[in-house]
C-alpha cells in the first residue's frame, strides 16, 4: 500500500533517516578514531607494542593463525561450547521455571536452594568440574550451563508469575485448566521476557565458556588468551579478545533478528 | 413466573489470610430468574466481586449453597482482551477453552460480532481500538460462549463518562435483544436504575441483601429513555438513601 504523504511528513521522514545515518557514521568514526590513535601511539614509539599490541599487529596475528590453519579450529571449539551451553541453559532453565510455576509447593521448597545457587560464584566449582568432567569440552559446556541456567530460570519464573491477574480470572471463569492457562496465556504473555532472557544469556554463555576455558582447556579462544598471557604474547591475547567481541556481537544480533521475526509473526 | 436460574441460600463466605479472617458475605439470599436483568449495588469493599465469584463457581461458600442452572459468562471491569490476538481470535478464546472451536460456533461468534458493529475491527489488535469498542468486543467474547447467565463486574467503570453512557446503551440493547439473563455489579446508582429490571442493595461488609426493588419502567428498556422519566430521580433518591444508611 503506497500512500502520498504531506510535505511536512516527508521532511520528517527525511530528517529521521538523516539522523540514523549520522548515528552510524559517528559509531564507525569513533571506532576508526580509537584504532587510529592506538596504531599511532605504537608507531611513533610512545607506547611499547610489546605491552599494548596494536591494530596492525592484531591483523598480522590473525592472518598467521589463519595461515597455520588454527584460527577456525579455535573459534569453532569455543563457539560450539558456547552455543551448546547456551541452548542447554535456556531449555533447562525454561523447563525448571515451568515446574516452579506449576507447583507452589515445589517453588517454596526449592526457593532457598535457588537463592544460594544464584549467589554462588560458579568459578568456585572449578576443581570439582575438572574432577567430574575431565579437561575436555564437556567441562566447559557444564560451566556454561551452570552460569546460564539460574539466570534463565529466575528470569522466566518472574515472567510467568507476573501474568495478569484479571486475565487469569477470566480464563478460570471460562473453566480453563492449568494446562490451558499455560498455553493460552502464560506462555504467550511471557514471550517478550523470553527474548530479553535470551539477550542476557548470550552474555552469560560467553562468560561461562571463557571462564571454563581459563580453568581447563587445550583449545579455544579462552585458551589462546590464557596461553598468550602466560608466554607474554599480548598480540595473541588482543587478537583472541577481538574475535570474541565479534562473535558475541554476532550472537546478540541473531537474537535481535529472532525478536524481529517473532514480533512480525505476532502482528500478522 | 419464569424459571429460577441462580439461587443463593444463606451464603456465607469468609476469606482466610495470615492476618486473620474477613467475612465477605453473610447469610446472603437472593435469586435470579431466566431473562431477568438484575443490578447489585453496595458500598465499596462490601463483597460484590465476591458475590460474582461465588455465582461463577470460582469459589465455594463457607456455608450455605449456591445453585446455578446453566453456564455463565464473566465480564470484568477491564476488557482483558489478549493484546497478542486479533479481536477475532479473542472472540474465539472461550470456544478454544471449552473445546468447542468448531466452524459453526466460530461462524456464529463472528456473526454476533458483525451484528454489533465489530466487522471492521475483527482483524485489528486490541490496542488499536477505543476503550468503548474494546469493552464491546469483551461483551461479544463473553456472549460467544453462549452463556445462560451474564455476570458483569462494573464493566463500565474504567470508561470515561461519555463513552460510558454509549457503551451502557449498547450493552443494554445487546443483552436485551439476545434475551440474556444478567447480573450486573455497579457502583453507580443511575447505571443500575437505567439498566435493570430489579435492584438489590447490599449492606456494608459482610454483604447481605438490605433492600430489593422491582423497577417500574414497564417496557422501556433503553437507558437514555429511562433517564428522562420522572420515576428515575425518585428511584435515585430512594437508592441513594438506602446505600448511605
Ligand atoms: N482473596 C482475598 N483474600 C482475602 N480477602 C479478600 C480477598 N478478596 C477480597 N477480600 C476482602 O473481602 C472484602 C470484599 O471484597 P470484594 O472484592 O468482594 O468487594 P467489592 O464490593 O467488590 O469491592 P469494590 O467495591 O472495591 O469492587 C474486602 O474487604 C476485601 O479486602
Ligand atoms: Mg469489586
Amino acid at each position: 500500500m503506497k500512500k502520498e504523504f504531506s510535505l511536512e511528513h516527508r521532511r520528517y521522514l527525511a530528517k529521521k533517516k538523516q539522523n540514523a545515518a549520522l548515528v552510524w557514521a559517528l559509531r564507525f568514526g569513533i571506532l576508526a578514531l580509537l584504532l587510529g590513535i592506538w596504531e599511532a601511539v605504537t608507531a611513533f614509539g610512545w607506547a611499547d607494542p610489546f605491552l599494548t599490541s596494536s591494530p596492525s599487529r592484531i591483523c598480522k596475528t590473525i592472518m598467521s593463525l589463519y595461515s597455520d590453519g588454527t584460527l577456525f579450529y579455535h573459534i569453532g571449539v569455543t563457539l560450539l561450547e558456547t552455543l551448546i551451553g547456551f541452548a542447554i541453559a535456556v531449555v533447562l532453565g525454561c523447563a525448571v521455571a515451568l515446574l516452579l510455576w506449576w507447583s507452589e509447593t515445589v517453588r517454596k521448597v526449592l526457593e532457598p536452594y535457588i537463592v544460594v545457587l544464584n549467589a554462588l560464584p560458579k568459578i568456585a566449582l572449578g576443581p570439582l568440574i575438572i574432577i567430574w568432567f575431565g579437561t575436555g569440552s564437556e567441562a566447559i559446556v557444564f560451566m556454561t550451563v551452570l552460569v546460564g541456567i539460574i539466570v534463565a530460570t529466575l528470569h522466566m519464573l518472574n515472567a510467568f508469575m507476573a501474568t495478569d491477574g484479571g486475565k487469569l480470572l477470566l480464563l478460570r471463569s471460562m473453566g480453563a485448566g492449568k494446562l490451558q492457562i499455560l498455553q493460552k496465556l502464560v506462555i504467550p504473555s511471557s514471550l517478550p521476557s523470553f527474548i530479553s532472557m535470551l539477550k542476557v544469556n548470550v552474555g552469560m554463555a560467553w562468560i561461562g565458556s571463557i571462564m571454563g576455558e581459563y580453568i581447563v582447556s587445550r583449545a579455544g579462544l579462552g585458551y589462546l588468551i590464557v596461553y598468550g598471557g602466560q608466554v607474554f604474547k599480548l598480540d595473541l591475547v588482543m587478537s583472541a579478545t577481538f574475535i570474541l567481541c565479534i562473535l558475541a556481537a554476532g550472537m546478540y544480533a541473531l537474537v535481535v533478528l529472532l525478536e524481529k521475526v517473532i514480533v512480525k509473526n505476532a502482528e500478522s | 413466573m419464569k424459571n429460577e436460574i441462580l439461587r443463593f441460600d444463606n451464603v456465607t463466605l469468609t476469606y482466610h489470610t495470615k492476618r486473620g479472617e474477613t467475612a465477605a458475605t453473610e447469610n446472603l439470599t437472593f435469586s435470579l430468574n431466566e431473562g431477568e436483568f438484575v443490578a447489585v449495588i453496595g458500598p465499596s469493599g462490601c463483597g460484590k466481586t465476591t458475590l460474582l465469584s461465588l455465582a461463577a463457581g470460582l469459589m465455594k461458600p463457607s456455608s450455605g449453597s449456591v445453585t446455578r442452572h446453566g453456564t455463565c459468562g464473566y465480564m470484568l471491569q477491564k476488557d482483558e482482551l489478549f493484546p497478542w490476538r486479533t479481536i477475532e481470535k479473542n472472540i474465539y478464546l472461550p470456544l478454544e477453552i471449552k473445546r468447542q472451536n468448531t466452524p459453526e460456533r466460530r461462524k456464529s461468534a463472528v456473526e454476533l460480532a458483525k451484528k454489533y458493529g465489530l466487522s471492521d475491527f475483527l482483524q485489528s489488535y486490541p490496542p488499536q481500538l477505543s476503550g468503548g469498542m474494546r469493552q464491546r468486543a469483551a461483551l461479544i467474547r463473553t456472549l460467544a460462549m453462549e452463556p445462560d447467565i451474564l455476570l458483569l463486574d462494573e464493566p463500565f467503570s474504567a470508561l470515561d463518562y461519555q463513552t460510558r453512557l454509549n457503551v451502557c446503551e449498547d450493552v443494554s440493547s445487546i443483552i436485551r435483544s439476545e434475551e440474556k439473563t444478567a447480573l450486573l455489579i455497579t457502583h453507580d446508582i443511575s447505571e443500575a436504575i437505567s439498566l435493570a429490571d430489579r435492584v438489590l442493595v447490599l449492606t456494608k461488609r459482610p454483604a447481605r441483601v438490605a433492600f430489593e426493588h422491582t423497577l417500574d419502567f414497564g417496557e422501556e428498556t433503553r437507558p437514555i429513555k429511562r433517564r428522562e422519566k420522572p420515576q428515575f430521580s425518585a428511584w435515585f433518591e430512594i437508592l441513594w438513601k438506602e446505600l448511605n444508611i
